[in-house]
């Protein structure tokens, strides 16, 4: 780890591969690319220059760090454990896909490219995309699927105001996956120019390191926070996993830290029993795609199949590689919520709390609804706000069956 | 040793430059458009002008072709595809010809999840010959590449014009049959390539290999197919044929009566081409 007075970073492992996991399953027209990337982020993340710069920008624009916060009504009402929220909701652009996005917008400016393209699922990583373009003056276009476009109206309008080029992506089930497939086709088409930023921590190696390395601030923030505040380490990490980007760089810092519980939590959909869920350690098994070998949904040909969720961030039928491997030594657990769920904690939360919350971390919030009740009142959870709830008042209305 | 009785990559080259042209490549998607009609149109490619045969695994997210093979995948994988059904009908065209070499092309995920040991047995046990995985560089084929030379199924690697010196040591180390070249720098049957590049690129290359040179990915007609042929050993045509399956599709042609004969046709038309680049 790099550390001085004025800023840390989390200088993670460099590895293409965690165990079995990670690699990558590119074609050739994009493994020279890939590998000039991860050059250029190997001597990015040396470069004291580089990460001064990366530091201002995380305070001075995104406004980190974000408040460690103690959830007092929440915990009063679960009866259990004390309850934390690290807020990375209240970043500039709402969620903690910021920090990525800077990191490698930086990186993208340094190897002298012109044009940005990015995948979005909800659109906070299409907004915070369309953001660092905006105040860095390049080129953006949006790979989005048609569906998510439909349910996330007010992030597709702030990319446009933001002067992103929207694409919509009709193909299959119109989510992230095929959002994902359209980007990578358009850098096969675009490689001179263009810088792919990947907003979760998956595709082809780098990324996967790159984007955990550049999330690792919000453990990193909340290790120093609640030693302050509690003089002592969490009993119980807890965030959402999509791809898994939030809660990688929740947990990474914390990873030799055993006592430190490390709970992720998928999407479960409309369960686990059918096939209308994107919970890919929980449901699938290991294969290859964009990029990289993971836990995927799929059927017993290798096709990929549909994933499913209420929110629009996790409905992908992938996982980043890291997760895979955390999941197969075991040092994170990882457990699901559904839809229902999901849509109740975002209720309870907005009423106990005066925070709206992203459908993503309710579903993180969904779990320690049913940890905190069982575990000792001393202990402590801390769960990462990782995103706020603006953009799905108009699905969770819909599902309510409030007119707006 | 493996099952390969003979080397039918190697023995058409050898004919090929015997004969002194070049060969065609024609692509067409497994089951496209049903079993039935796929398999007649195989059994009647090499009396077409089909040196060679190139067949697509559809899969659910082929991130590096076009929309006309992304349209002929999709359709495959709405009935059902299972790759035991590509492997039968390879095996029927081996019972009327046993020389014309025939290539998979497809991604890495349906490989993987049949089990890569299982997948190079039963493929070269039907009468495959060559196997292209688009995601699955040398440096992560390891796997595959031990089971291929074990069974003599050649592993062809991609070229693409973003290849660079350092890369060609890498690939040439695992690769095999020939090497395919990429003429443009993006997805399958879209953009046409720059025939100063291709030119330049395949001169490069061989100085690098005696491996023998295809070239695909932007050839849309005859014309283009003549002016590829002169420049490398085989052309490949893919998006140009599975589209004439989409018309008829989309034309409702009963029962795709005539459609293996305008795939013939037009299969005889580039062939001619071809052998019109001569040597």
């Amino acid at each position: 780890m790099l550390k001085n007075t004025q800023f840390s970073f989390e200088d993670g492992k460099n590895t293409s591969h965690f165990g079995h996991f990670g690699g990558r399953y590119v074609a050739e027209t994009l493994m020279p690319l890939i590998l000039e990337v991860e050059k250029a982020y190997f001597s990015a993340k040396k470069d004291y220059d580089f990460l001064r710069e990366l530091k201002g920008y995380l305070c001075n624009y995104a406004g980190r760090p974000s408040p460690l916060y103690f959830a007092e009504r929440l915990t009063d009402y679960f009866g259990g454990a004390k309850i934390y929220f690290k807020r990375d909701e209240l970043n500039h652009t709402g969620s903690h896909k910021i920090n990525n996005c800077l990191g490698q917008i930086l990186l993208a400016r340094r190897m002298g490219k012109k044009r940005i393209i990015a995948e979005t699922g909800a659109g906070q990583h299409g907004v915070a995309t369309a953001t660092v373009c905006a105040r860095f003056g390049l080129d953006c276009e949006i790979y989005m699927g048609a569906k998510d476009i439909s349910r996330q109206q007010p992030n597709v309008f702030r990319m446009k105001l933001l002067g992103a080029k929207v694409h919509a992506v009709e193909n299959g089930s119109a989510t992230l996956k095929e959002a994902m497939n359209e980007a990578l086709r358009d850098w096969v088409a675009n490689v001179d120019d263009t810088y792919y930023l990947i907003g979760t921590a998956a595709g082809p190696h780098p990324y996967p390191s790159m984007v955990r390395d550049f999330q690792s601030v919000i453990g990193q923030e909340l290790k120093e926070q609640i030693l302050k505040e509690e003089s002592r380490l969490p009993n119980y990490l807890i965030a959402c996993v999509g791809g898994g980007s939030n809660a990688i760089g929740l947990f990474y810092p914390f990873l030799d830290d055993k006592k430190v519980k490390l709970i992720g939590v998928e999407a479960a959909g409309k369960g686990l029993d059918t096939f209308e869920h994107a919970a890919s350690i929980s449901g699938g098994v290991p294969g290859i795609l964009h990029g990289n070998c993971t836990y995927l949904l799929q059927d017993n040909e290798g096709q990929i199949r549909d994933a499913h969720s209420i929110s629009a961030g996790l409905d992908y039928p992938g996982i980043g590689p890291e997760h895979a491997w955390l999941h197969e030594t075991k040092r994170v657990q990882y457990v699901s919520a559904s839809d229902e769920e999901a849509l109740k904690a975002f209720q309870l939360c907005s009423s106990l709390e005066g925070i709206i919350p992203a459908l993503e971390p309710s579903h993180a919030l969904s779990y320690i609804g049913k940890l905190a009740p069982s575990v000792s009142k001393d202990s402590i959870i801390v769960m990462n706000m990782c995103g706020r709830g603006d953009k799905d008042i108009f699905t969770v209305a819909d599902a309510l069956d409030y007119k707006i | 040793m493996g099952n390969n009785e003979y080397d039918r990559i190697k023995d058409r080259f050898l004919l090929l430059k015997k004969e002194k042209r070049k060969g065609l490549i024609p692509f067409i998607t497994a089951s496209d458009p049903n079993i039935d009609v796929f398999e007649e149109i195989l059994i009647g490619l090499p009396g077409s002008g089909a040196d060679f045969i190139e067949i697509g695994i559809p899969f659910s997210d082929p991130m590096a072709d076009g929309p006309s093979i992304q349209l002929s995948s999709r359709r495959v994988l709405q009935k059902k595809f299972r790759l035991k059904e590509l492997f039968q009908s390879v095996s029927k065209l081996r019972k009327t010809d046993n020389i014309t070499p025939v290539i998979l092309m497809g991604y890495y995920n349906p490989i993987f999840t049949f089990g890569i040991k299982e997948f190079v047995s039963r493929a070269v046990r039907a009468g495959v010959d060559a196997l292209i995985v688009v995601d699955l560089p040398p440096e992560e084929a390891d796997e595959l590449y031990q089971h291929a030379i074990n069974e003599n199924l050649h592993l062809i690697f991609l070229i693409a014009p973003t290849t660079n010196e350092q890369r060609f040591s890498v690939i040439l180390e695992k690769a095999s049959g020939f090497l395919y070249y990429v003429s443009i720098k993006g997805i399958t049957g879209t953009s046409s390539a720059n025939m100063t590049e291709v030119k330049e690129k395949i001169n490069f290359i061989r100085t690098k290999t005696s491996l023998p040179v295809a070239v695909g990915f932007g050839i849309k007609n005859a014309k283009q197919a003549y002016e590829f042929a002169k420049y490398s050993d085989v052309v490949v045509v893919g998006s140009a044929i599975v589209d004439i399956i989409s018309k008829s599709i989309k034309d409702g042609e009963k029962d795709f009566t005539s459609l293996p004969s305008k795939v013939f046709s037009f299969v005889h038309t580039l062939s001619k081409e071809v052998l019109r680049s001569g040597s």
